[in-house]
């Protein structure tokens, strides 16, 4: 099955390692994930106010993109595949959008002059979709390494999950990160700040505000006896990572604790190799813990 | 329909009427009506950017842009010369750089702004895919960016039209540069011959140029080997 795939800026930049170990587990699941020969930004949720027109212009344009690619056969599938929470949200809410308002459609269609126009044939689907849709027993088949004894924490974040209707899952109450990491043989541990704020772009201007939040969300995996947090955001995987450098300088007795992308332990229940779980980007260290899991 | 050659058309340059001859580039058709270019005129052959031109067609509410030695005059075209265009050009140390996304983000910015309108790929006479290679900049494929904009000639029209203010030309600059040092590296042939004009190869040829008359030069310069 080839469908197309949209990573997005983050996922070529600062995480790279959900790139690799999206594409390499995707296939062996044999799901080839085909980038899209020409993108630009997803646009990102603030090109989602109601009468901003000009900003509806690069999420739009990358779903022609998939138009295109499905016209010339470099595809069999009209649904892009996106791992960023942010692109997932800002490209299906945009997509729905360019569905219910013909008048925004014609604003933009007039804009884009001799540009192919978008259709609204394609369709956002977020990788865990995808697996979901398959079956969750495709991956348990698939495993060769089950990740055994593993303390999961699952953690969803905000943009997978909200708006209502447009959510991978259950807002309230998710549950498709678990049923995967399940499926791969890992022992969930259940927090009940899983979709709470992890700061998001506070990062940047107001650290601190990202490093109390961040806290609390990993001090709860932590005391629930948790090996390491599973995220599938980068944003998330930022703020509850690397962050912990400012978590510690504000809260002495916090002691770090591994957050990876739900891919890098899907590449590594795959029995893939260190090319594509990518282990080393990860800041805390997983592979200590694996290695004590005796996975790596 | 073959044009008859004696065939006169109107243009306005900067707003006054001029009648021309219809087969004439902008730029020789300013000149037929009396201007002189001291800027915005350079190779004349479509190579250099220094004629970077913006013009409306009669009835259009379209703004083009073309270079002026490239493009014939339409009936009723309203010209304007963009013989200059104001840019910031930051000043780097290729040596100390890093081919990633970062890099084009200190030193320009403004490059995070881009919307992704395409109203700079619309501008562009050398039909680059001028977006793209802003976007492929911003997302660090340095390899992408360089490739998408070796055509580019500088001429300035993208970053006259931009919304966003960014200056794409200075973008790719620096991402061919980025390209070359980081990603190809240095090429043995180019290597070889910096060491052979170091070691004074040339120096007699040299001397000897230095020394002929205006004429013989001429001579020598008609009848100079060209490689390929």
């Amino acid at each position: 099955m080839k469908l197309p795939y949209y990573p997005g800026c983050t996922l070529k930049t600062t995480a790279k390692s959900f790139d690799a170990s999206t594409v390499a587990s995707a296939q062996a699941l044999g799901i080839e994930l085909v980038e899209l020969p020409r993108w630009n930004c997803c646009g990102t949720v603030h090109a989602l106010a109601k009468d901003d027109v000009m900003h509806y212009l690069a999420p739009i344009r990358n779903l022609v993109r998939v138009e295109q690619m499905n016209d010339e056969g470099l595809v069999d599938d009209n649904r892009v595949v996106t791992q960023c929470a942010m692109c997932y949200n800002t490209l299906k809410r945009a997509n729905q959008s360019a569905k219910e308002d013909p008048e925004k459609m014609t604003k933009i269609r007039d804009f884009m002059e001799k540009e192919p126009n978008y259709r609204g044939s394609a369709e956002v689907v977020h990788m865990l979709e995808v697996l979901k849709k398959d079956g969750f027993e495709k991956v348990s088949d698939r495993v060769e390494k089950p990740l055994t004894g593993l303390r999961v924490a699952p953690y969803y974040g905000c943009l997978l999950l909200r708006p209502r209707g447009f959510g991978i899952d259950d807002p309230d109450k998710p549950s498709v990160m678990e049923d995967l990491l399940g499926a791969l043989g890992a022992e969930i541990v259940d927090i009940p700040f899983k979709s709470k704020c992890c700061g998001a772009y506070h990062t940047v201007q107001m650290k601190e505000v990202a490093a109390d939040l961040s806290h609390r969300i990993l001090s709860q995996a932590a005391e629930a006896g948790a090996d390491l947090v599973a995220t599938a955001c980068p944003l998330c995987e930022y703020n509850l990572g690397d962050r912990q450098k400012e978590i510690k300088k504000i809260f002495r007795e916090f002691e770090s604790i591994p957050v990876v992308y739900y891919t890098q332990l899907m590449a590594l229940a795959f029995g893939q190799g260190e090319e594509a779980t990518m282990f080393g980007e990860n800041d805390p260290d997983p592979r200590p813990i694996l290695k004590e899991r005796g996975l790596i | 329909m073959e044009k008859n050659e004696s065939e006169m058309i109107t243009i306005y340059v900067m707003g006054k009427k001029h009648l021309v001859p219809a087969d004439l580039t902008i730029m020789k058709a300013m000149e037929y009506a009396g201007h002189q270019f001291k800027r915005g005129a350079g190779c004349r052959g479509g190579f250099c950017g220094a004629c970077a031109t913006i013009y409306r067609t009669k009835g259009s509410y379209k703004l083009q842009g073309a270079l002026a030695c490239q493009k014939i005059v339409e009936d009723g075209m309203y010209i304007a010369q963009i013989p200059f265009c104001p840019a910031e050009k930051k000043t780097y140390d290729i040596g100390e750089l890093r081919p990633e996304a970062n890099t084009f983000l200190e030193y320009y910015p403004e490059i995070a702004r881009c919307l992704s309108c395409n109203t700079c790929t619309k501008a562009c006479p050398q039909d680059i895919q001028v977006m793209d290679y802003v976007q492929a900049a911003l997302r660090g494929d340095v390899e992408e960016a360089a490739k998408l904009s070796f055509d580019c000639l500088s001429c300035g029209l993208c970053a006259v039209r931009c919304p966003a203010e960014i200056v794409p030309y200075n973008i790719a600059q620096l991402a061919r540069r980025l390209y070359s040092r980081y990603v190809v590296g240095p090429t043995e042939h180019v290597l070889n011959r910096v060491e052979e004009v170091e070691a004074g190869d040339f120096d007699a040829e040299i001397e000897e140029l230095k020394g002929l008359e205006t004429a013989a030069l001429r001579e020598r310069y008609n009848k100079r080997e060209m490689r390929v």
